[in-house]
């Protein structure tokens, strides 16, 4: 009997995921700045894609100094997760049931197929002003910077 | 006695391993069991474990987009491109300054055409103010209070929490089933209906219903938060509220019907901020302001 306790104690336990050490993480936005400094307002020395995975260097606060290639920078950690992004459709190391603790499906789930079967159901909603809002309304960092230097403002995010 | 000592004893080991255990919920012992029983296979216990912290940004981008395409067929943008640049200019400085600066594809700010006193976050960064609202704006600080409260409330994905957790695992559980593969057609099927439902649940809260107070809360102080980090009087955000409680009028569709009283809301937030103080605009900041602005709040 006390060793079936020990089992239902053991089962339970060994459920605790290890948190292992995390040097290598995925960008996942669909395109990510690495700055020379750890700011917004550091000037972009290079981009990064969704799903590109990068090395942890350093961090400063929310700012991860991170390399990939011959390329290095300091990128806000909400641009990054822990999990591998998989861009492939069919990648074969994606089985039917993926280890979900550790992988992110792009383009999956509530994705761009699934809007536009979503919007052939509902052709009352106008997406165009969507797409405009997006096309129209970015602003660079470079502006928003003087925006915040003319109106004695700091940058922010440190 | 011996009846009390079978059920006690395993009871007082499964709550020991639980508490050791540290961070798991009771629902992720339950699927667990669920998995153990043979009751669930084990997609189905992850998807019921999966909530709306889990949506990847990918995913709340499109979730938002269709949120946006909503809001948009119930009212007509603005169209002054020196207004809305510059609504956009504050608004990335402040998305800039909270903790959650980046999204899948960015921030966006817009200007609506309605005399309602209102303002929208939708998930991934849309986010929409009334003309009726900048009305009450008399300075760029204000603007950005009213612009970091709905930052705030995307940072804190209070969109995403007023999805059903039913919704979500249906859509986990066929992510899970699926893997990397094409959809089939049934499987599409279930994942429109969920996004679907996860749209009305979103834009019902946003346009009906209102956040909780809690949530309001949150997202007060994440604009307080974003306000001292750029230099912006955090008080701006008290005096919005103020002009607020003057304006609105109880039983209109607009804020009174979606937020606690505004005075409620300043209590909470002079806790966080402390004596507030008149906020004194820079002349710059209220020239730009205004040449911006002016036709917009005329």
């Amino acid at each position: 009997m006390k060793m079936r306790y020990l089992a239902v104690f053991l089962v339970f336990f060994s459920l605790s995921d290890a948190v292992p050490a995390q040097e290598r993480m995925s960008v996942q936005v669909r395109e990510g700045q690495l700055r020379e400094q750890p700011s917004f307002l550091g000037r972009v020395a290079a981009t990064v894609e969704y799903g590109d995975r990068v090395s942890i260097r350093e961090t400063r606060g929310p700012w991860k100094m991170v390399s990939i290639d011959d390329k290095g920078g300091w990128i806000h950690e909400s641009a990054l997760t822990s999990k591998r992004v998989v861009l492939q459709a069919g990648d074969e190391d994606v089985g039917p049931v993926a280890d979900r603790e550790e992988l992110a499906l792009a383009g999956k789930g509530f994705s761009r197929e699934v809007e536009e079967e979503f919007r052939a159901a509902n052709r009352d909603l106008d997406f165009s002003r969507v797409d405009q809002m997006e096309r129209e309304w970015g602003v660079s960092v470079e502006e928003v910077s003087r925006f915040l230097r003319e109106g004695g403002l700091n940058g922010g995010n440190k | 006695m011996q009846h009390l000592r079978n059920f006690v004893i395993p009871a007082f080991i499964l709550l020991a391993a639980v508490a050791m255990h540290g961070c798991q919920t009771l629902t992720e012992v339950g699927s667990e069991i669920g998995v153990g029983t043979g009751v669930l296979t084990r997609e189905e216990a992850d998807a019921i474990q999966r909530s709306a912290e889990d949506i990847n940004p990918e995913q709340e981008y499109y979730i938002g987009r269709a949120v946006a395409a909503t809001i948009l067929s119930r009212y007509e943008p603005y169209m002054d491109s020196d207004a809305t640049r510059y609504v956009n200019m504050v608004g990335q400085a402040v998305a800039m300054a909270s903790d959650l600066p980046e999204t899948f594809r960015g921030y966006r700010f817009l200007i609506l055409d309605s005399d309602e006193i209102n303002a929208f976050a939708a998930p991934g960064g849309f986010v929409f103010v009334t003309r009726g609202l900048l009305r009450l704006c008399s300075n760029e600080d204000e603007l950005a209070a009213v612009l970091a409260h709905e930052v705030g409330h995307v940072q804190h994905q209070h969109g995403l929490r007023a999805i059903r957790q039913g919704r979500l695992t249906t859509a986990f559980t066929i992510l899970a089933m699926a893997g990397a593969r094409e959809y089939g057609r049934d499987e599409l099927r279930q994942l429109t209906q969920a996004f679907e439902g996860s749209i009305q649940d979103i834009t019902h809260t946003l346009m009906t219903s209102g956040y909780s107070r809690r949530l309001e809360r949150e997202a007060d102080i994440a604009a307080v938060t974003i306000m001292k980090r750029l230099g912006y009087n955090p008080s701006a955000l008290i005096h919005m509220l103020e002009a607020m409680d003057r304006n609105l009028e109880p039983g209109r569709r607009d804020f009174a019907a979606t937020h606690p009283p505004p005075s409620e809301r300043i209590r909470d937030i002079r806790r966080v901020i402390g004596d507030p103080g008149k906020p004194v605009a820079p002349e710059v900041r209220q020239a730009r302001f205004h040449e911006a602005l002016g036709g917009v709040i005329r």
